[in-house]
């Protein structure tokens, strides 16, 4: 299928152009999205696609699946419902950095720990958009931000690093630049049976950008083509040589983990007297 | 060759940035239009990074 | 056929829960409402059900939201501090209509308060808990057996309104042991099931209605795909915020209740035919005050009860009516004086209201309501 008949089939009739800024990358990493889903050849009512609240989350209305724009922060446990509820339906998860990892923090590493089948992909814009431009917990240190005038003084989380720990086994990461790539991480991530998720690089030229001086979307988005390297890449680089680069591809994947709701249909088998 | 969807286009630059040939520009109200189309590759670039769905490439 | 139980006010919860259909719960531990969720963990299981224990508060209640969505009967259950946790996405669960119902085993508050002592101070935040304005229905047993029937008629009313209900327990009610007859089969108990469209999906609009002002629901995966959100939305269930988009939506929300308070709103009267005073009391403080309207009738003072079964919406017309025919109303609550304001707003100065408070832990005890009572009915 061809890109504008993706988004034909995809996307609900009337919605576009969407709300987010010129030069916003949320726009390419809900392409993705459909893209993976289209890769699988999901059948649409078999999709539900769970957002919290920030820029990013208005994704869902645009999309033609079952779709809840949920509360701020509270996208996990609404998916958590939904799938334990219906193991059948394909649950995608789309949040935003401080949606994911700030307000909804702990739905976050709880969801991971628990390997529910379902597939985050977090949009990564290092700001929150919609209020105007605050540090979240994914603005990298001494960054400018509304919030953070003098510069950030906080660390930043590493979002694979922490969902791994906490239990996610599939973790993977891309930019808007290497949109191809990043649809192909969602389509192994749905495919994953298990919690997986898929940082999204994406560029926020308005409130991110423009108070760090970053230039224009164009710049924002060779920024990533030149500080984004494949894994193998990366990890041949030295410690020095590493300074202000990261990794992406798929960065962690175990397999056999039991996935939670088939360990819950075992033990409804348990509970009825069966094996 | 390169279908463009101007209602959907806000003028970001990304494909103007991207494109390897200098095909497309930003005209003055901030829309893209098509400069160059001969030189055109049908690469995809644009169409890959348009954050808008707002350009195709037509092979 | 039935079966005769002893059992507690949060079992028999557990039991109605069973058999109104319930097959989700999420929930988080707290005292003294754990024990629904340990009984649910063990009996949902068997009947299919779903349990899961999320990390807190708010995530319970994200989780039933996110079941109710695919077409199940959902649970939580919370006390005083879980209870304003929880306050979020019932806002949520009000917006977007989702039906659910939401277990309140009050205990005495503000903040950690006495856990393990009964109360009856989340009475306002049941109705005002969240922000903005919304609509929902609280019910209040006095009895373990009326734990039982409320369970059945909270899920009749969240899915016939599509609401969240609250069914606004006390430690008392739920901690207390008494004989419960149960049917022995449960499949026999009438249900009450969920709206479903009628035209094709194409023609669906997620939150068109007819004069029921109540939408048809369709589970996920049915084929109608729809959008759920909090914000203001038109009929179409996609956001929008104009001035008529707003006042639409706010006004059906609010109708498709208050139209229908003859259905909704439930009020005890014991020993009131006669009466010239009267009790007001609901759940746990009613059981003392049942005694104590005997008491005074065995001294010859012509009082009687009216206990609120549904206590929101509040039951304006029956408390009006009272405030014609009695000389004198007592409100009786184990709080500081909270539905008393509603009460004195309807009855207006038409004759007078006196609250009896108790805020100290223990219930009042049958004597010293009659004593109350004698005080204040002279």
């Amino acid at each position: 299928m061809k890109m504008e008949e993706m988004i034909d089939t995809y996307f609900r009739p009337g919605r576009l152009p969407h709300i987010w800024c010129p030069g916003c990358g949320n726009g390419i990493v809900t392409g993705c999205i459909v893209k993976a889903i289209n890769k699988l050849d999901l059948q649409k009512d078999s999709v539900a696609v769970i957002s919290g609240i920030g820029c990013s989350s208005r994704a869902s209305g645009y999309l033609d699946f079952n779709t809840v724009h949920s509360a701020h922060g509270r996208a996990l446990p609404v998916a958590t419902g939904v799938k334990l509820a219906d193991p059948g339906l394909n649950v995608i998860v789309v949040t935003g950095d401080g949606d994911a990892s700030a307000i909804g923090g702990n739905h976050l590493i709880h969801a991971a720990r628990r390997n529910i089948d379902m597939t985050v992909v977090l949009y990564n814009n290092n700001i929150y958009g919609m209020t105007g431009g605050q540090y979240s917990p994914l603005t990298p240190e001494h960054s400018k931000a509304t919030t953070a005038p003098y510069g950030n003084v906080e660390k930043s989380f590493d979002i694979p690093t922490l969902v791994k720990a906490a239990g996610a086994t599939f973790v993977a990461r891309a930019t808007t630049f290497h949109a191809p790539l990043l649809a192909d991480l969602i389509a192994q991530g749905i495919a994953h049976k298990g919690f997986s998720l898929i940082e999204a690089i994406t560029a926020c030229p308005i409130s991110f950008g423009r108070q760090n001086k970053l230039g224009g979307p164009g710049d924002m988005i060779k920024w990533q083509r030149d500080h984004g390297l494949q894994l193998a890449a990366y990890e041949k680089l030295g410690e020095e040589q590493r300074a202000g680069k990261f990794p992406i591809g798929v960065l962690y994947k175990a397999e056999g983990v039991k996935e939670y709701t088939e360990a819950y249909d075992e033990l409804i088998v348990a509970a009825q007297g069966g094996k | 060759m390169l279908k463009i969807h101007i209602n959907r286009c806000k003028g970001c630059g990304i494909c103007v940035a991207l494109c390897p040939k200098k095909v497309l520009a930003v005209s003055e109200v901030e829309k893209v239009m098509i400069v160059n189309e001969k030189d055109c590759i049908k690469c995809g670039q644009c169409e890959i990074h348009c954050p808008d769905f707002a350009i195709f490439v037509e092979k | 056929m039935s079966k005769i139980l002893l059992l507690q006010g949060n079992q028999a919860v557990v039991e109605g829960a069973i058999a109104a259909g319930v097959k989700f719960f999420g929930g988080y531990p707290i005292t003294p409402s754990t024990d629904v969720a340990e009984s649910l963990a063990e009996q949902l299981p068997r009947v299919g059900g779903k349990f899961i224990q999320m990390e807190d508060e708010i995530a319970s209640m994200g989780a039933i939201i996110g079941a109710a969505l695919t077409g199940k009967k959902v649970m939580t259950a919370t006390s005083g501090p879980g209870f304003s946790l929880k306050q979020e996405l019932i806002g949520y669960a009000c917006m977007a209509e989702i039906p659910l119902v939401i277990v309140n085993v009050q205990r005495v508050g503000p903040s950690t308060g006495q856990p393990t002592s009964p109360s009856q101070g989340d009475v306002m935040q049941a109705r005002w808990g969240t922000h903005g304005d919304h609509w929902l229905i609280a019910l209040t047993p006095a009895s373990v057996s009326e734990c039982f029937e409320l369970t059945l008629r909270a899920y009749a009313l969240s899915e016939k309104y599509r609401v969240p209900v609250i069914l606004l327990m006390d430690e008392i009610i739920g901690h207390m042991r008494e004989k419960i007859e149960l049917p022995e089969n449960y499949d026999e108990i009438p249900k009450v099931e969920r709206k479903l469209p009628t035209c094709p999906p194409e023609e669906f609009k997620a939150y068109a209605t007819d004069e029921s002002l109540v939408p048809a629901m369709p589970p996920f995966g049915s084929g109608y795909r729809w959008h759920v959100t909090g914000l203001v939305h038109d009929e179409t269930g996609f956001p929008k915020g104009t001035p008529a988009a707003t006042l639409s939506a706010t006004n059906r929300q609010h109708d498709k209740l208050y139209n229908n308070l003859d259905d909704i709103v439930e009020v005890e009267n014991y020993a009131m035919e006669d009466a010239e005073y009267a009790i007001v009391a609901y759940g746990g403080a009613a059981r003392a005050a049942y005694e104590a309207v005997d008491l005074a009738r065995a001294g010859g003072m012509k009082v009687g009860l009216v206990r609120p079964i549904t206590i929101w919406p509040f039951a304006e017309k029956q408390i009006k009516a009272l405030a014609s025919k009695v000389k004198h109303i007592m409100v009786h609550e184990l709080n500081y004086g909270q539905y008393v304001l509603e009460v004195e707003r309807v009855v207006k100065g038409a004759v007078p209201v006196t609250l009896f408070a108790k805020y100290d832990n223990d219930p009042a005890t049958p004597d010293a309501i009659l004593a109350e009572m004698k005080k204040a009915f002279k």
